[in-house]
């Protein structure tokens, strides 16, 4: 297990260090850049822990897609580097104070002070199958599929919802824009496109 | 979870030997790969290619590799340095890093089960997380080099990844609801006797279509295009950075004929059943099939012009889109009316 308790302080440090650069970064970029990289470290943290289905689509969603957006966005807002910086001050107490919040509550769900992590496993509601028979992407599909499918379909309505709302706000209408019309485009034929012609010489066309 | 597990445990145990058995043919297939693009566009065009160093120009790829390596690595000024030089290393490692979970052949005497490195549960989500992550290398490149073009290529490219992604992943959708696992070898297996480009023909078309957009090979070159933008996102690379993102690139196209082997062609098996076929080892059959797709890249680039950009997009989102939705749906509902379903 010495090599399996190497790779998690690897990753754990990795995930860290990319974190904090994320805030310390001069650059937008290069913190978008290490929020990549502490996606990709987590993902290395959930393949340890055995959920390797969480981990794949922890990749795919979050540094496939999501991070790509925030990408382009940043690159494209052209931010002075030294000018993000001006707001440090004002901004560090209330980034303070939201931290230390988050810091509070998870030492105090962690340590087991409130409420506590369900360590009950004696008779949990939903059984956890033998890893044996059921791969754990089986298993999420079984649970997500039978008992939770309300939840999940809810869940995809509302991001369809917030697809349309995003597309609505931002579509606009202008008149005098050129278009592309595909259609007459594929329709045309060679008949009507090119036409030969017997040029006589010295009269032109 | 078991089968990841047991590969960061124990990596040297079997591995290494698996890795370089696997990495050094696929180099020497990439190598040989610039070289059969440069002879094939030239029998195409009537022209004779590389045919000077060595016997039919065969040493040329490596005439080519010593010459970007001893020239002089050029960093422009104002560029991102560590992101520029980053970003090819990213993306030929991606390309090298997605061959672990490709299983090229399976038992005889090599080994027991599928002749793969890592044969992991999520093969398949591995390979499209990879995958999705090759379009950082590209945006990197094209933002550190501080540079127009190259902006515009990186720009263009992430937009035709990331369109031409979604339809791919809804493919992979309809073949893992036939197949019933996510594990690469086990889409293989149920290959046996049918492979998948038969009940899914439609569906192996649109899929080797994507797979050009995702390398942004030709048609789908507008990254790169040389008439447009010069060199795309690549413009400013020289010497060995160039020559990893090149290795990447063509590497990256090799995986993708491989995946689409995996899917639709059957993999290891041979077409058909019969012992003269059969006798053939699979891992001769894999590669014969990764050439035929391979070839069919250089074919397309030879014969067919560059698409338009906003017909790019038209294709990706508003006919592969709707077709691959339309595909997973019918599937889906095939196998459940028929009493098909794999695990069930």
């Amino acid at each position: 297990m010495a090599i399996a308790a190497l790779s998690f302080y690897v990753f754990a440090f990795i995930t860290l260090f990319a974190a904090v650069n994320v805030i310390f970064a001069r650059n937008p970029v290069h913190s978008v850049l290490f929020l990549i990289l502490s996606f990709f470290s987590s993902a290395g943290l959930f393949v340890l822990m055995g959920a390797e289905f969480l981990a794949m689509v922890l990749v795919i969603v979050y540094v496939g897609a999501v991070a790509v957006l925030f990408l382009f966005v940043v690159m494209m807002l052209d931010v002075e580097a030294v000018a993000s910086r001006k707001g440090l001050a004002r901004y560090a107490s209330v980034g303070g104070l939201v931290g230390g919040l988050l810091l509070v509550e998870l030492v105090l769900i962690v340590g087991g002070r409130v409420g506590g992590l369900p360590t009950n496993t004696a008779a949990p509601a939903l059984p956890i199958p033998d890893m044996a028979v059921r791969t754990n992407t089986q298993a999420l599909g079984d649970v997500l599929y039978t008992d939770y499918v309300v939840l999940f379909q809810t869940a995809g309505m509302i991001l369809l919802v917030a697809m349309v709302g995003a597309i609505v706000l931002t579509l606009r209408k202008r008149s005098g824009v050129k278009r592309q019309n595909i259609q007459k485009q594929t329709l045309r034929t060679i008949d009507e496109a090119v036409e030969l012609k017997k040029v006589e010489p010295g009269s032109g066309l | 979870m078991v089968d990841i597990v047991k590969f960061l445990i124990n990596p040297f145990g079997t591995m290494l030997g698996g890795i370089l058995m696997l990495l050094v043919p696929i180099l020497i297939g990439v190598a040989y790969y610039t070289y059969a693009e440069r002879r094939v566009i030239a029998a195409a065009q009537l022209r004779k290619g590389p045919n000077v160093v060595g016997p039919f120009g065969l040493l040329q790829p490596f005439a080519d590799a010593v010459k970007l390596l001893f020239k002089e690595t050029i960093v422009p000024s104002g560029s991102s340095r560590l992101v520029f030089i980053l970003a090819p290393m990213l993306t030929f490692v991606l390309a090298m890093v997605a061959w672990a979970v490709i299983p090229v052949g399976e038992g005889g005497w090599f080994a027991e089960g599928p002749w793969v490195i890592a044969d992991i549960n999520v093969g398949v989500l591995y390979l499209f997380a990879i995958s999705s992550m090759g379009v950082y290398g590209i945006i990197m490149a094209g933002w550190a080099s501080n540079s127009k073009y190259p902006f515009i290529g990186a720009l263009r490219s992430a937009a035709q990844m990331v369109s031409y992604e979604v339809s791919m992943g809804l493919i992979i959708v309809s073949i893992i609801v036939c197949v019933g696992s996510f594990n690469l070898a086990d889409v293989v297996r149920a290959q046996q006797g049918l492979w998948y480009i038969i009940p899914h023909f439609p569906l192996f078309i649109v899929f080797f279509i994507s797979i050009l957009a995702e390398t942004n090979r030709a048609p789908f070159d507008l990254p790169e295009g040389e008439s447009e933008i010069v060199a795309g996102f690549f413009l400013e690379y020289s010497s060995m950075s160039f020559a990893l993102f090149f290795l990447g690139e063509y590497a990256n196209m090799l995986l993708m004929c491989a995946i689409t082997t995996v899917l639709f062609l059957g993999g290891w098996y041979a077409p058909f059943d019969v012992a003269w076929l059969t006798w053939i080892p699979g891992v001769v059959w894999f590669v014969l099939k990764v050439c035929v797709l391979a070839f069919v890249f250089l074919w397309v680039r030879a014969t067919v012009p560059r698409y338009r950009y906003d017909q790019l997009m038209r294709l990706g989102w508003k006919i592969f889109l709707p077709f691959t939705l339309f595909w997973v749906i019918a599937t889906a509902g095939v196998l459940v009316a028929f009493g098909w379903l794999p695990n069930a």
